[in-house]
């Protein structure tokens, strides 16, 4: 069962020849002052033709820097390559003049990016995004090149290619726009394609689908391809090898299959430890005394664009939206993008205002309360936000930050900021934090202080908006660990949105899948996850990257993100 | 491109009632400062008392009910009469048919200089930033928007007209050479140079630094790393992905200003006794002729309203975007 489906290993005639792409001893110099010398370290891998490799780690771990390196898009002259040499073909990349650097980047080889949104010129049409592509390494004429414009938006799986090529990016999909960059880097048949997390910023249906495109068209012209990803559910799906890096350094390097099923590195073996698998779903929830909060058919529909001679159109954000939530339960919210979670997520807590229906917490309606009846279910409905950069103050102290929402509701203040650094202590912060700013904090810490901050106001729903999906994986556990120390300390209920279903397997109690502004399937997360009686449900729980690989016996009961 | 028709009729019904708006506005305006024709015309005649100022006053309709002033004019304007100007002795729209050429002459001159400078030296400033060139650029642009604008003036028709003497110093054509055709464009243009650098200058550092900051933040994009890894090279980057999103700001304010330029150079004017608008305007002014000032007034707003729309459909053009959410 442990080998199944990671035994792929790379064609016997391709490991003879020379490697495609030979890196010896890389070190990439960061600018004095940065929080480390070299963001790249001695790094030392190859990879041959027909090949994936997975270049596993965290963010700042160097694993972009590399790619980068090799693509000329260092941000010159702060961070410079300082040490080693990259052999394409057996030729130094770094030594060529920039001329011949140019004709290999986007001719050989091709790069495809995280953020599909934004990684597109928004002003140009994507047949000519791609076509530049062509006209820079090729001699092709323009009728040529747009014949296999068409050509390539077809290969990639788009329909209607000839039309989609006269689109502006801003009408495609996240999908289609990553799959517009494949097409874009295929153009020129590179040797190598490099994909730095092409599939993190998707959702995971269409994760799946583009996952599968990438190993097709791999596999189909054989090129080396260098696959980066913090995610070991991806890189079971698709690697060949794996590289893991942590700060610059690389700290294991082998068969996918010795990786994922005999990892010997203690930092692979905490990474794999922490990736949640969705098949420890929690024991049922025993449900007790009266509904916390109910929220009855609830609806709300948003109007875009309109003018004086145009009628807007309507969205449908959510519709007929019912759920219960217990005292002390977790309530998983699960969808994809555009679903609707986060629309009654707000709605919950007063964000937004629905159209129609019930929002019932301990029996008070509400929706039906002005301005001021309101005020005091802001105090028991709190919010966590998912961007934790986005969501401080960056002029206000933290100790500010969580003081300020007691202190509105005519708490003393030195009474709030007191209990503000004993929440910080509870959240895992020394004592200290009260007195910084917020951009003295990593992203892991600053989710922490939105915990603390949402706690200052002793509610008794917390409703977590993605909470951790900003956040690395061994981060992600450890503060999902705060969340359920937290909820059990304080028997709060909680409302958990969230787009990944491995998350909400290891956190929540309930789960309620969304689709479309609807509630398709709600029931415990056992039935969900062992039943799942809906087939979007299905589809779901199908895309989950990495299902096939069962995770080393060993590392399974270490509890995610161990401390 | 129905959309565009359609985006291009909202606009313009909007503007007629903007219009509107503002004819009434201006119209109490005026009334609101203290003194009137009747006074400043009697003060002129010397000895005058209270009753011939109050015939004048009959005789200029200045003694009816304010709100039927206002109808009165409203009524003449929108049959494209704006009015007499006793002052003058001669009806508003002939005065201001014959100041406008020079003014647009000499703005729009101006206004496309300045863009064409602005946006290239902004760019030149953004691709070597960090270096002298970049430095170079910021501090005379710096200078340029710091420095009064007539004071600018002066000093270049102080060097230019006065010390070599290769430019004429003030005036919109030689007068009494009688020059027809070619010559008398040349002899136009002659006199231009030297109230449209300075004009100009002004306006193009704005626009440089506004370029420079908008490419700087544009080339952080990630499309811009696209661009980069597709190969191309550093020109084709530079102005087929960094320069054609960047722009976009910079069209926002140059709309905003285009329309202002027709109104705002009474400086340049009045420094370069250039025959336009904003001379009439403080003509106008100082004399209490409030027909040719309510005039004035009214073909500025238009000139506002008009470049907005201008800049709208431009902006629709350049952005693929702006459609849809409109």
């Amino acid at each position: 069962m442990s080998q199944f489906n990671v035994m792929r290993t790379p064609p016997e005639t391709a490991a003879m020849n020379t490697p495609l792409l030979d890196v010896r001893g890389l070190s990439i110099a960061l600018p004095p002052g940065a929080d480390r010398p070299l963001a790249v370290d001695n790094l030392t891998f190859t990879l041959n033709p027909d090949e994936i490799l997975c270049v596993v780690g965290e963010s700042g771990s160097g694993k972009s820097m590399t790619a980068h390196a090799m693509m000329g898009l260092l941000p010159a002259p702060h961070v410079r390559v300082s040490g080693g040499s990259l052999l394409f073909k057996g030729k130094d990349v770094l030594a060529m003049p920039e001329a011949e650097q140019r004709s290999l980047r986007g001719g050989r080889i091709a790069m495809v990016f995280q953020e599909p949104m934004t990684a597109l010129n928004p002003l140009m049409r994507v047949g000519r995004q791609i076509g530049e592509s062509l006209r820079e390494h090729t001699a092709l004429p323009a009728p040529a090149r747009r014949a296999r414009v068409v050509e390539l938006l077809d290969q990639v799986g788009l329909p209607n290619p000839a039309e989609l090529a006269e689109a502006y990016p801003f009408r495609l999909s996240g999908g289609q726009r990553q799959r517009v960059m494949i097409a874009m880097a295929l153009a020129c048949q590179p040797d190598i394609l490099i994909a730095d997390e092409p599939t993190t910023a998707l959702d995971v249906t269409t994760q799946k689908q583009i996952l599968d495109l990438i190993r097709s068209i791999q596999a189909e012209r054989h090129m080396g391809m260098m696959f980066i990803t913090h995610d070991f559910g991806v890189v079971a799906e698709i690697a060949h090898r794996v590289a893991v890096m942590r700060h610059g350094k690389l700290v294991e390097y082998g068969a996918a299959s010795d990786v994922l099923n005999r990892p010997q590195h203690p930092y692979t073996r905490q990474l794999i430890a922490s990736v949640p698998h969705y098949i420890e779903h929690r024991d049922d929830h025993a449900k007790t005394g009266a509904p916390l909060l109910v929220a009855d058919k609830v609806r709300k529909v948003f109007n875009v664009g309109g003018g004086l001679f145009k009628k807007s159109k309507q969205v449908v954000a959510g519709d007929d939206l019912s759920l219960t939530i217990h005292p002390g339960e977790t309530v998983g919210l699960v969808g994809e993008s555009g679903s609707g979670k986060s629309t009654l997520g707000r709605s919950i807590v007063g964000l937004i205002k629905p159209d129609s229906g019930r929002i019932l917490f301990e029996g008070t309606d509400l929706l039906a309360l002005d301005r001021k009846g309101f005020r005091p279910y802001r105090r028991a409905v709190q919010m966590v936000f998912q961007d934790p950069y986005a969501s401080l103050n960056p002029r206000h102290r933290v100790g500010d930050i969580v003081a300020q929402g007691p202190v509105a509701f005519g708490e003393d203040r030195g009474k709030a900021l007191a209990r503000a650094r004993e929440l910080l202590a509870m959240v895992g912060l020394d004592g200290s934090a009260a007195d910084r700013f917020p951009h003295e904090f990593s992203g892991g810490q600053r989710q922490r202080i939105g915990i603390a901050r949402a706690l200052a106001m002793e509610p008794k729903l917390l409703v977590a908006d993605e909470p951790v999906s900003a956040l690395d994986v061994s981060v992600q556990g450890q503060v999902l660990d705060l969340l359920d120390d937290i909820r059990r300390r304080l028997n709060l209920a909680m409302l958990f949105i969230t787009h990944d279903l491995r998350v909400a397997a290891q956190v929540c109690d309930t789960i309620a899948v969304m689709r479309r502004g609807k509630i398709v399937e709600m029931g415990t997360a056992r039935e969900v996850f062992t039943h799942p009686r809906d087939a979007y449900t299905r589809s779901l729980l199908d895309a989950i990257p990495g299902k096939a690989w069962h995770i080393p016996d060993d590392l399974q009961n270490v509890p995610a993100g161990a401390h | 491109m129905l959309g565009f028709a359609q985006l291009f009729a909202s606009r313009l019904v909007k503007a007629a009632a903007i219009l509107i708006a503002i004819v009434v506005m201006n119209f109490f305006l005026v009334h609101a400062a203290p003194g009137d024709p009747a006074m400043v015309m009697a003060g002129e005649a010397g000895a005058a008392d209270e009753k011939f100022v109050t015939q004048l006053r009959e005789q200029f309709g200045l003694d009816r009910p304010i709100y039927e002033q206002l109808g009165t004019y409203i009524g003449k304007v929108v049959q494209g009469d704006l009015g007499f100007s006793y002052r003058q002795q001669r009806p508003v729209w002939d005065i201001l048919a014959e100041r406008l050429p020079a003014t647009l002459v000499l703005t729009l001159t101006a206004f496309i200089l300045a863009l064409a400078a602005g946006v290239a030296l902004g760019t030149l400033a953004a691709v070597t930033v960090g270096t002298w060139a970049d430095s170079a650029i910021t501090v005379i642009a710096l200078l340029a928007y710091a420095t009064p604008i007539y004071w600018i003036g002066l000093m270049l028709s102080l060097l230019f007209s006065i010390q070599l003497g290769w430019l004429p110093a003030f005036g919109y054509e030689t007068i009494g050479a009688g020059y027809t055709g070619l010559a008398h464009v040349a002899d136009v243009a002659v006199h231009l140079i030297l109230p449209v650098i300075t004009l100009a200058l002004f306006y193009m550092a704005g626009y440089a630094r506004l370029t420079r900051a908008s490419m700087l933040e544009v080339r952080s994009l990630d499309f811009v790393k696209t661009a980069k890894a597709k190969g191309l090279t550093q020109g084709r980057i530079v102005t087929r992905h960094v320069l054609r999103n960047a722009i976009l700001p910079v069209i926002t304010v140059a709309g905003i200003q285009a329309g202002q330029l027709v109104g705002g150079s009474i400086l340049i004017e009045t420094v370069f006794a250039w025959p336009g608008i904003g001379r009439l305007a403080f003509e106008a002014v100082l004399q209490r002729d409030y027909q040719v000032l309510l005039g004035i007034f009214l073909v500025t707003s238009i000139m506002v309203i008009l470049f907005n729309i201008l800049t709208d459909i431009l902006y629709g053009l350049v952005d693929p975007r702006i459609q849809v959410s409109q």
